[in-house]
């Protein structure tokens, strides 16, 4: 790398020993700070505001489109009825995420290992790619032990594979020097493994995640409408179907806020935690500096 | 922290080889010829024999397996024949002498989710040295390649000729016997090439390392080096081996002197003889 590119300070000469190291930061003005806040807000509220007034301009009846206000009331009063079913997406969602992490991970370490594992691998991972999620789920409907069960491994398989696809990319895109450094040092394969294999990895580990922990959530979901579950112990998905066979919209909407807010959480957390692990050096979460 | 204010100090546990040390062998490529997977001959029986304190320059025109030639002395790939003879180090299982090498590549090549320190300090980690047993060594280097009061910085922090340091320093940690250097400068801006060579220099005399040192810069190989080998291509082979008398004291004057330019111009004669012979 050159001195310039390495120095996008402009700042092209050696520093040396007493130089301070300077990082420039954009001063974003307070006014455009506040912009960037206000502006998206602002529209927001804005189309709920349109919302609202077509509803009431045009006296929809509530069954066919409520008012925003309607779908929050029936947040609150329905609370007793959507929160136990928010959980029990909220669980499978997680549990699949877990796993599809674990052993996304693990086995894009066994692919790496050797190109004959990964070829022998190679057609399974594809078959179960591209093959409908949602297909495959009246199969696993007949397999599993309970409705629950069948609904996990079907937001499993769907958060598996971005996992496991990035995780294998970036334990290949090691820097073939460093790679040469650790040889060099007589590195054993698990300190090169430990030390500059997963490291490196992270970037595109992290990519993973985000991808994987959104698609988590919509395939437990699509999986419940498919695998049709029933009275207690069923997530949003049942509450959304119930609540449109008793043309209860109001209901229909705040399961539907539920499950949007739920999206933006786990969005939300997954690029806190690798904004958390890559802030430090990863140019994806770095400030451009000019 | 402390702040150091000169560029290079005398790291303290390294001295200057004692007179029998001196002169002695420190490694040794006998009738190496490297053959790639796709068919190059990249090197063609060849010979060299490196001793201790030696400064030795590997020019060449690229292709003439300069590089190639210091990867197999570093262990990065064997040769397809011959063999690489270390007389006084100790051997492991593959056949290298642990330890007693350290490498410098083009490319700073560090670990951009770690530290300086975190960098310097992973040849010493490889082997089992715990963080606060390394702590001192590692310190140690930092501060003799100007780099102490930034332990705690990223990579993306420092600049190139910096990184550059870094790469040096984690180079040292293991405090080898020999420093293989793959064109560490190519990549830098005039200006920082000249100040890292003086560093190096500096290091070198002050340490008793000896070093080998692959350019394909005429200029830089006359600065820095006592002993010059120039190579040629197709195939890759010793063409010239030239002592080079130094004076003592190299710096800002000695580059616009007549001895040095003496110097360039001889090195710069063998240099086309080897990318004629090639031609021929």
């Amino acid at each position: 790398m050159s001195e310039a590119t390495a120095n996008p300070t402009g700042n092209s000469a050696d520093k040396g020993t007493d130089a301070a190291v300077a990082v420039l930061r954009p001063r974003v003005a307070v006014s455009e700070r506040m912009l960037r806040i206000l502006v998206p807000v602002i529209a927001l509220a804005t189309g709920i505001m349109i919302w609202h007034w077509a509803v009431v301009a045009n006296e929809v009846p509530r069954y066919i489109l409520p008012s925003p206000f309607d779908a929050v009331t029936a947040l609150i009063t329905d609370w007793g009825t959507l929160w136990p079913a928010l959980t029990v997406t909220l669980r499978i969602t997680f549990m699949a995420l877990f796993l599809a992490l674990v052993g996304g991970v693990a086995l894009a370490i066994i692919l790496v290992q050797s190109r004959w594992i990964e070829l022998a691998l190679y057609p399974f991972a594809v078959i179960l790619q591209v093959t409908p999620m949602i297909a495959v789920a009246p199969l696993l409907l007949i397999y599993s032990p309970d409705t629950q069960t069948a609904l996990l491994i079907c937001s499993f398989i769907v958060a598996f594979f971005p996992i496991l696809s990035n995780m294998t990319q970036g334990l290949k895109s090691v820097d073939h020097n460093l790679l040469n450094l650790f040889e060099l040092y007589g590195a054993r394969s698990w300190q090169t493994l430990l030390f500059l294999k997963i490291p490196a990895s992270m970037p595109y580990f992290m990519a993973g995640l985000r991808i994987g922990g959104g698609l988590a959530l919509i395939a437990a979901v699509v999986a419940e409408f498919a695998a049709g579950s029933a009275g207690q112990g069923s997530g949003l998905a049942f509450r959304l179907l119930e609540s449109q066979f008793r043309l209860n919209l109001p209901r229909l909407f705040a399961a539907l806020i539920l499950l949007c807010c739920t999206g933006i959480a786990i969005f939300a957390l997954t690029s806190f935690v690798s904004w958390l692990t890559l802030h430090r050096w990863h140019e994806s979460a770095l400030k451009r500096e000019n | 922290m402390k702040r150091t204010v000169a560029k290079l100090s005398v790291v303290p546990a390294y001295s200057a080889p004692s007179a029998a040390e001196y002169r002695r062998p420190v490694v040794a490529m006998q009738n190496v010829t490297k053959v790639f997977s796709n068919g190059t001959l990249a090197l063609k029986d060849m010979s060299l024999e490196v001793k201790s304190g030696e400064f030795l320059s590997l020019l060449g025109p690229s292709g003439c397996g300069k590089s190639t030639a210091l990867r197999i002395i570093a262990g990065l790939g064997g040769p397809s024949s011959g063999s690489i003879d270390w007389p006084s180090s100790k051997i492991n299982s593959k056949g290298l002498p642990e330890g007693d090498v350290g490498f410098v590549f083009q490319e700073p090549t560090l670990m951009p989710w770690s530290t300086v320190f975190g960098n310097v300090y992973l040849p010493l980690k490889l082997r089992g040295v715990s963080k606060s047993a390394a702590r001192d060594k590692v310190m140690e280097v930092l501060a003799s390649v100007g780099l102490a009061d930034f332990a705690d910085a990223y990579p993306r922090e420092l600049s190139g000729g910096m990184k550059m340091r870094v790469s040096i320093a984690r180079a040292i940690v293991t405090r080898p016997k020999l420093l293989l250097m793959d064109e560490p400068f190519a990549a830098l801006d005039e200006i920082t090439r000249q100040k890292l060579n003086d560093d190096v220099l500096k290091l070198w005399e002050q340490s008793g390392l000896t070093v080998i040192f692959v350019t394909h810069s005429v200029f830089e190989a006359s600065y820095l080096s006592n002993r010059i080998v120039v190579m040629r291509a197709r195939p890759g082979q010793v063409f010239t081996d030239l002592a080079i008398e130094q004076p003592d004291i190299r710096d800002g004057a000695y580059r616009t002197s007549e001895a040095y330019r003496a110097i360039c111009q001889t090195v710069s004669d063998a240099l086309q003889g080897a990318i004629q012979a090639a031609a021929s």
